[in-house]
Parts: structure tokens; sequence; C-alpha cells
């Protein structure tokens, strides 16, 4: 890719941030409900309301606060929170790398699972095993990932005692521990997404069989697997890895999900609490943080991409 | 070197032979034209010849002898060895035919490392030896350089590299020009020639521009339904066609007389 390109994609990119910052912003200036009440409990007094919104900063106009807020923002100081006596950055700390490491591995685990188990089902071509994929395919589809993961905390946890639910350990304390206990909200979340992923990438490579181009290299000797594997799948990863891209947003959303059912220590629950505090720093941060991850992901997809097919160099 | 013998060819959804027993031969060294109108055949024909025909697609019977052995009673083991080694194609399409994400250079060398243990560098310099022998310049450049990054012209010089790059004794070449412009076209005939010329490479040549199947190809074979309803020198073709089918298409040329 050209350095323009970049460029332009990364000014792109800023500008995306500064949308999705401005409405997170606005989201929770609208949204009813008012911090003061929660703090003060109903009952307080008018004084002491405007007191402490005059404390908190919030009588001042929106567009001053918003300023104000994103240039502390670009120096990773998301303010305090209005809850716990902390600074946001303090606050966020621990529990989002627990869940990028959640999401990280959940990502990975649909890579490896899909893209090979997509070549597979391609590869072969007894109508038992398309089937068989197909119907696993449809059912895993089916159910929502904190339903498997509840069946994996019995299966794996309680029955087979493969790890034990409720004790997670902070990747900070025992990183090795910490992974083998996240392998299996992980798998709840990939599950469907390695469905979906292997499904598209099927019929991707599907539509990329009947193509000329192998034709060609069937003329020239290859035989289905090697055409498969040495023209087809290149071809045919493109528009998996857009996908991929694509749904980075619920992958991470589904690990803030997961993480109730698992019992672990991720930003899920400070955001569900957070919100309901109306505890407008950290919700912020951690909406503006994953909006970030979000687009990052698409970017390095992108190039990525590029990189697997010269056309899309072009624009 | 190339004989058919009754060649029927029916696919499983169709209610009628696409190919109703026909009879040609190639010799070595020789262009032979095939001609005929649109869905007359000439297209699953070459497909079978090269092995490109499905099998579960289609039912095929008669004989296709290269050498005098039998293509249609391969397994698919043997059948593979011959595909772009014995026998090449040069499709319709240069724009399509050619692997969007693959630079030009492995896909000219393609063939030789299918069917061949050449060092990587020996298959490059062939490759790139293939390349220059199609008048292409800069091949160097060229070899590092992805199909749409080219014209469609250059595009089909570099198929027609790909496949002479294993010198196969038989070209099969399915409306090679038809997608190019005119005087493209024409460079690209002559190329065939002079390949055909140096290196006694015999071509099946598939058109239906019978101007250019004149010019290019000592016999000719008129292909209508499904049968070959004529078959024989081109120039005697030409001038005494004894096929009411044949006197319709010479009739149909476009010539400057008939503009008089
Ligand atoms: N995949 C297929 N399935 C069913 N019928 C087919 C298939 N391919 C070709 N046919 C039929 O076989 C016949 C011959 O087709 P073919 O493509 O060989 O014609 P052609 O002479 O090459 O025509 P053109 O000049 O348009 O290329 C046609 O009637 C066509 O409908
Ligand atoms: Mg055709």
């Amino acid at each position: 890719m050209t350095m323009k390109n970049i460029v332009k994609k990364v000014l792109m990119m800023i500008l995306t941030m500064v949308i999705v910052s401005f409405f997170a912003f606005l989201a929770f200036q609208i949204i009813p409900g008012d911090p003061t009440t929660k703090i003060l409990g109903s009952e307080a007094t008018a004084e002491s309301v405007a007191a402490l919104r005059a404390e908190l900063g919030l009588d001042r106009p929106f567009f001053v606060r918003y300023f104000e807020w994103i240039t502390n923002a670009l120096q990773g100081d998301f303010g305090r929170s209005y809850i716990y006596n902390m600074s946001v950055s303090e606050l966020l700390q621990g529990k989002l790398c627990v869940t990028m490491l959640l999401t990280a591995i959940a990502f990975l685990m649909i890579v490896v699972l899909s893209i090979p188990l997509g070549l597979a089902a391609a590869s072969c071509r007894s109508p038992w095993v398309d089937r068989a994929f197909t119907v696993l395919g449809q059912l895993v589809m089916a159910v929502p990932p904190f339903f498997i993961g509840i069946l994996l905390t019995l299966l794996c946890g309680l029955v087979l005692h493969w790890f034990d639910p409720g004790t997670f350990i902070s990747p900070a304390d025992d990183f090795g521990r910490s992974v083998v206990y996240l392998l299996y909200p992980a798998l709840a979340i990939a599950l469907p997404r390695v469905a979906m992923t292997m499904k598209m990438l099927r019929s991707s490579i599907g539509g990329e069989m009947n193509k000329d181009y192998v034709r060609t290299a069937y003329s020239r000797g290859n035989t289905r697997l090697a055409t498969l594997y040495r023209h087809v799948l290149r071809n045919a990863v493109v528009p998996t890895v857009a996908f991929l891209a694509m749904t980075a947003a619920d992958i991470v959303a589904g690990s803030v999900i997961i993480e109730q059912v698992f019992a672990i220590s991720g930003i899920g629950r400070l955001l569900l609490t957070s919100i309901s505090n109306r505890d407008f720093p950290v919700v912020q941060a951690i909406v503006v943080i994953l909006a970030l991850v979000v687009v990052l992901v698409n970017f390095l997809a992108d190039i990525l991409n590029q990189r697997l097919d010269p056309r899309l160099r072009l624009q | 070197m190339l004989e058919i013998h009754d060649l029927h060819i029916r696919f499983h959804d169709a209610d009628h032979e696409a190919v109703r027993g026909i009879d040609l031969t190639v010799d070595t060294g020789e262009i032979v034209g095939l001609v005929g109108e649109s869905g007359s055949g000439k297209t699953v024909t070459a497909m079978v010849i090269s092995s490109l025909m499905p099998l579960n697609k289609a039912a095929v019977t008669g004989a296709v002898l290269l050498d005098g052995e039998d293509l249609l009673k391969l397994d698919e083991k043997s059948m593979r060895k011959k595909q772009g080694s014995d026998i090449s194609v040069v499709f319709q399409e240069p724009m399509t035919a050619m692997n969007p994400v693959m630079r030009i250079g492995p896909q000219v060398e393609e063939a030789l490392r299918v069917h061949t243990d050449l060092p990587k560098t020996e298959r490059r310099q062939r490759a790139l030896q293939a390349l220059r022998d199609v008048d292409l310049d800069n091949v160097e450049e060229l070899y590092n350089k992805y199909p749409h990054q080219l014209s469609g012209g250059m595009l089909q010089r570099v198929m027609i590299a790909a496949a002479i790059v294993s010198e196969p004794k038989l070209l099969l070449a399915d409306e090679p020009t038809t997608a190019l412009d005119v005087t493209i076209q024409a460079q690209i005939l002559e190329l065939l020639q002079r390949l055909n010329r140096e290196r006694g490479m015999s071509i099946l040549f598939i058109s239906h521009n019978l101007n250019v199947v004149r010019k290019l190809c000592s016999r000719v074979a008129v292909m209508e339904k499904g049968l070959i309803v004529e078959q024989g020198d081109t120039e005697q073709v030409f001038r005494e066609p004894r096929a009411p089918y044949t006197q319709r298409l010479i009739a149909a040329i476009p010539t400057r007389k008939k503009l008089w």
C-alpha cells in the first residue's frame, strides 16, 4: 500500500473516532437520568445538587465540556469516576486488559478454526460430510453465546472438571492460568462465529471454483486440491477477512456478556453498573476505547486484504 | 498425432447430444481450423480433448487418440500428466482466464512447476524466455506484475507463453482473439503462426471467423449442430464448399466485394 493510501486511511480513522467520541459524549447528556440523583439520592436539596453539578463541571456549556474531555482523553486522561473514588484510567486498567485478552483469544480461535474447517469442508466432496457440517453449523449459529457459555460451564467445569468455574485469576497475577480459564468463555463466543465464518468461506470458495481461472489451473495439470490451495484460497479469503473485521465489534460485545456467565472481572460488569449509575466518564471511556479497537481491526483487515488482492491497492 | 473417432458428448441435463459423433485429425505441425456457429459444439469438443470436461456433467464416448493413446481411457493421474505438458489450452477471455491475485511469472511457469522437477531459478528463466518468445518486452518487470496491470492483448500473449512454456505437442486455441480488437488480433494470429512454424507445434484453432481460419489453417473442419459436415484442405473447402451449411457460412462472410 502506498504512503498516500495509508495517510488517507489514518485520517479517515481519526474522523471516525471524532464522530464516535462526539456521539458517545452526546448520548449520555440526553439519556434520561442525572448522575447527581444517583450520587446524592432523590431527596437531595436543590443547593447541594447545584453544588455537585458545579463540582463535576456539569453546569458548563456542552461544547466546552466535550472539548475539554476529548483533549484530556487524547492524553489518556478520561476524568474521574462519579461513583468510585478513582480516575477512570485506574478503574479500567486491569479490567480492559482482561476483556481484550478474552476477545483476542476468541478472535484467534475463530481464525484458526474456521479457515481450516472451511477449507476441509470445501475439499471433501462427500455429501454426508457436507450435510454434517451444515447441520452442525446451523445448530451452533442458532444458540446464543451466553447459553453455549452455560453449557460449557456445566459440561467442562462441573462435570468434567477441566476448569473451576468462578475462580478466574487476573492475567497480571498468573498469565498462564488466566488464559486457560479464558479458553472456555472464548470458545463460547467463538463457536457461532466459527460456524458463520466457515459458511462464508465455503460459499466464497464455491463461487470461486466456477471462475475461469480455475479452469485454466486445471488445464495446466493441477489437481483439485492444488487448485484449491494455490489459486482459489487466496481469492476466497478476501471477503472472509472483511467479514471477520466487520464482526469485530460483535465479538467484543459478545465478550462483555460472556464475562457475566463466567464471572470474569472484565469491563462487562463495570459497563453495566456504570450505565445504571450514570457514571458517564466511565461509560464514555469504554465506548471510545471499544470503538478504537473496532476501527483498528478494520484498518488492519484493509491492509491485509490489500496484500492479498492487488486489485484493492488501486483506488 | 491427434485422432478423434466417433466422439459423442451428451450433457446429463440435456435431451440431445452436444456432439453427435465426429471424426477429426490434427497431424504433427499442422494448424487445423474448427469453425461453426455458436452452440455447434466446438468448445465442448476442445474441453474433452483437454480433459477439462467434468465427468459428472456429461457422458463422453468414442476415442481421442494422442499419439495412439486413448485420452478417454486414462485414469485421473495419467490424464493430469498430459494436461499442460502434452496439451495446452488458450482460452477466449484472457482477462478472466488468469488468476487475479497471482503474479504473471508464477502463472506462466505453472506447467513447469506441476510437471517437472526444475529448480525455481530454471523455471523462472524458462518463463522469461517464453514471455520473450511471444514478443513481450521488459519481461523481468512483467514477471512480477499482476494481470490487472496488463492490457487484453498482452494478457493473451502471456496466456500463450504459459501454454507453450512446457513445449506441448498440441495447442488448443478456443477463439483466442475474439475478445481482442482487430490489430491485436492480427498480431496474435501471426504469433501463433510463427510458433507453429518454428516449433512444429500442432494447433487446433477454434473460431467462427472464416477469414482468420483461411489465413491461418492448412485444413479446416466445419461443424454444425454437433456434427462435422465438411472437412478438408482449407483452400479447397473455401473454393468449392460441398456442404450447403459451409456454402451459407462462406456466403455470409463480409467481404469488400459485397459492398460494391
Ligand atoms: N455445461 C453445459 N451443460 C449443458 N449443456 C452445455 C454445457 N456447455 C455447453 N452445452 C451445450 O453444448 C452445446 C455446444 O456448446 P459449445 O459451447 O461447445 O458451443 P460452441 O460451438 O463453442 O459455441 P460458441 O461459438 O458460442 O463458443 C450447446 O448446445 C450448449 O448448450
Ligand atoms: Mg465456444
